[in-house]
């Protein structure tokens, strides 16, 4: 038996706006109203106290001898607990970073946000965290640029990776 | 291998659409009636559904698998959903090949849905929730960032232009003006793609693949039924996966070694010792322009940061040495997520028999090689399937 080829017909009803305001569909709308609180656990309730307290903590392996942030209590590639807490450093080193002129729910922005991955002193190289730049004109911004951490007023902070409002290039 | 061999035997998909009319379950319907179709069965010879389906948040149904169940078939039989992100689409024919190549089912029918636009005001709020909870929600990032970063640190790292990314969304967008089922082909030229609105810088606009609703599904039976029911199946030759570590931040970004590893399952299974010279068609992910290079470098088709100007040679256009995302992709068909996977097998079967219409590659290619991409950055899927029996 021989098969058939590819259909001809491709099925599907698209809809436009125009479809859309004859009003001749329908839809139903929900909007769920969920609210959930997560522990923190053990590495990362760490992680946020020292945060409040406007320090930056990681986690090491003794043996692949990496130091990790976000800390966590087990080395998922040795696969065995870490050893220490080590303090590191608020300052970094931008190791990407992005231009982004829409916000999460999709708003518009004139001026853009810099997110960007920080490569934490201290910590392994490649050892970064995900973060906003701020105080750079947008065109300035360069991979390898070093950044320092700009804190919220001690009384603001709550335990949470915004206690760091965001970070700003260090002048030479 | 001492596995059953396994063939695609049928498949068929609905047109990708920014807003459907039907329901998440009669996309699941329209895909799996049209599979089913294009390899003369019917669901009584189906013994297991396999559903690729990525997260619930879009359709905005919880438990989505069984609710979607009854559209796929899944109806007094095995049915199982699986889910790897984006990577889902090919992934699923990973694990529909698992059911039959063991044995244990003849048949096997995998579809794949996406209802994107039901999330309001844009399901990209939705991907808020796919960032780890306690450490990076909130910053309120999106989706665009994690791409635009990772697309940063590929350019960087081998001194990429932004031209020789913009090459891919003209070159698959094109070629999508061929595919009955595509929701954004255009002919566009890299100037274009340039002048489009930045929405993250370096991402463009016309550098990110739409928000879709579609479905598509494939059917799988066991050596004997498939040469029973066809004179020219498709043989699943070989499949891989690959996940990397959650610690994105952790990671390089630049090369996507996890692909690389996914591969190297699926080209040992295959026998395949130099990809590069045994394959002759390639459908890796594009959800964002820069990522078909990147997984092309993953795959082995092209050496580290080389991607690009392979791609200015010509080498991957359609009628060039290594046709790759003939079928337009998700930046020229659409991208509903785990739809969009499957889609790429579907080019496979089609292009390997064929019967790929206006957008048939010259030369009559023998093996294809279909790749996904996803969760958290960090997930690769495999599948090479080819005109050959494997041994």
């Amino acid at each position: 038996m021989k098969l058939q080829p590819e259909p001809k017909l491709v099925r599907g009803t698209p809809l436009d706006e125009k479809t859309l305001k004859r009003g001749k569909t329908f839809s139903v709308t929900y909007e769920p109203r969920l609210r959930y609180s997560w522990d923190t656990g053990q590495a990362i309730s760490r992680y946020l106290a020292e945060l409040k307290e406007g320090r930056l903590i990681a986690r090491s392996c003794r043996k692949c001898g990496r130091v990790m942030i976000p800390p966590r209590m087990f080395c998922e590639r040795c696969f065995r607990p870490t050893d220490e807490w080590v303090y590191v450093k608020d300052t970094g080193k931008i190791f990407t970073f992005s231009l982004c002129y829409v916000s999460w729910d999709v708003r518009r922005l004139k001026q853009p946000e810099i997110p960007a991955v920080i490569e934490i002193d201290g910590a392994s190289p490649g050892m970064g965290i995900l973060h906003v730049v701020k105080k750079i004109a947008p065109g300035k911004v360069r991979i390898g640029m070093a950044v320092r951490a700009v804190w919220k007023a001690k009384a603001k902070r709550i335990g949470s990776v915004t206690d760091i409002t965001y970070w700003q290039p260090i002048k030479n | 291998m001492s596995a059953r061999k396994v063939a695609v035997v049928g498949a068929g998909m609905t047109k990708f659409m920014h807003r459907a009319l039907e329901t998440p379950k009669e996309l699941a319907w329209l895909a799996a009636k049209s599979a089913l179709d294009s390899a003369v069965m019917n669901l009584s010879q189906i013994d297991c559904v396999v559903l690729g389906t990525a997260p619930d948040a879009f359709d905005g149904v919880h438990m989505k698998g069984e609710y979607l169940s009854d559209g796929c078939g899944g109806w007094k039989k095995p049915y199982l959903r699986c889910y790897v992100g984006g990577g889902t689409g090919v992934y699923a024919v990973a694990q529909a090949w698992f059911h039959v190549a063991s044995g244990l089912f003849d048949t096997a029918l995998v579809v794949c849905e996406e209802k994107m636009s039901s999330c309001l005001p844009h399901p990209q709020a939705a991907f808020l929730t796919i960032f780890d909870h306690i450490t990076e929600q909130p910053l309120k990032p999106n989706l665009l960032w994690i791409f635009a970063l990772e697309q940063t640190r590929y350019m960087e790292t081998y001194g990429i232009a932004l031209e020789d990314i913009a090459r891919v969304s003209v070159k698959n967008k094109r070629n999508a003006l061929d595919h009955p089922a595509a929701q954004l082909g255009a002919n566009l030229t890299i100037k274009d793609i340039l002048a489009s609105e930045v929405m993250a810088w370096p991402v463009h606009r016309l550098m990110v693949s739409p928000t879709s609703d579609g479905a598509v599904a494939v059917v799988l039976a066991g050596e004997e039924i498939a040469r029973r029911l066809s004179d020219r199946p498709v043989w699943i030759q070989g499949v891989g996966w690959c996940l990397d570590t959650a610690y994105w931040t952790n990671r390089d970004l630049a090369y996507p070694e996890y692909v690389e590893k996914a591969a190297w399952t699926a080209y040992r299974m295959a026998g395949i010792r130099e990809p590069r010279k045994e394959i002759n068609i390639a459908e890796p992910y594009d959800p964002f322009a820069y990522k078909e290079l990147h997984h092309l470098e993953g795959l082995q088709l092209a050496p580290k940061g080389q991607a690009p100007k392979l791609l200015a040679d010509g080498v991957f256009e359609r009628n060039g040495d290594l046709p790759v995302t003939p079928s337009g992709g998700l930046l020229g068909v659409g991208n509903p997520i785990a739809a969009a996977g499957l889609m790429k097998i579907c080019e496979l079967f089609w292009q390997l028999r064929g019967e790929a219409g206006p957008r048939q590659v010259p030369g009559k290619p023998e093996r294809g090689v279909a790749q996904a991409w996803g969760d958290l950055m960090q997930v690769g899927t495999v599948v090479v399937m080819g005109t050959k029996e494997p041994a």
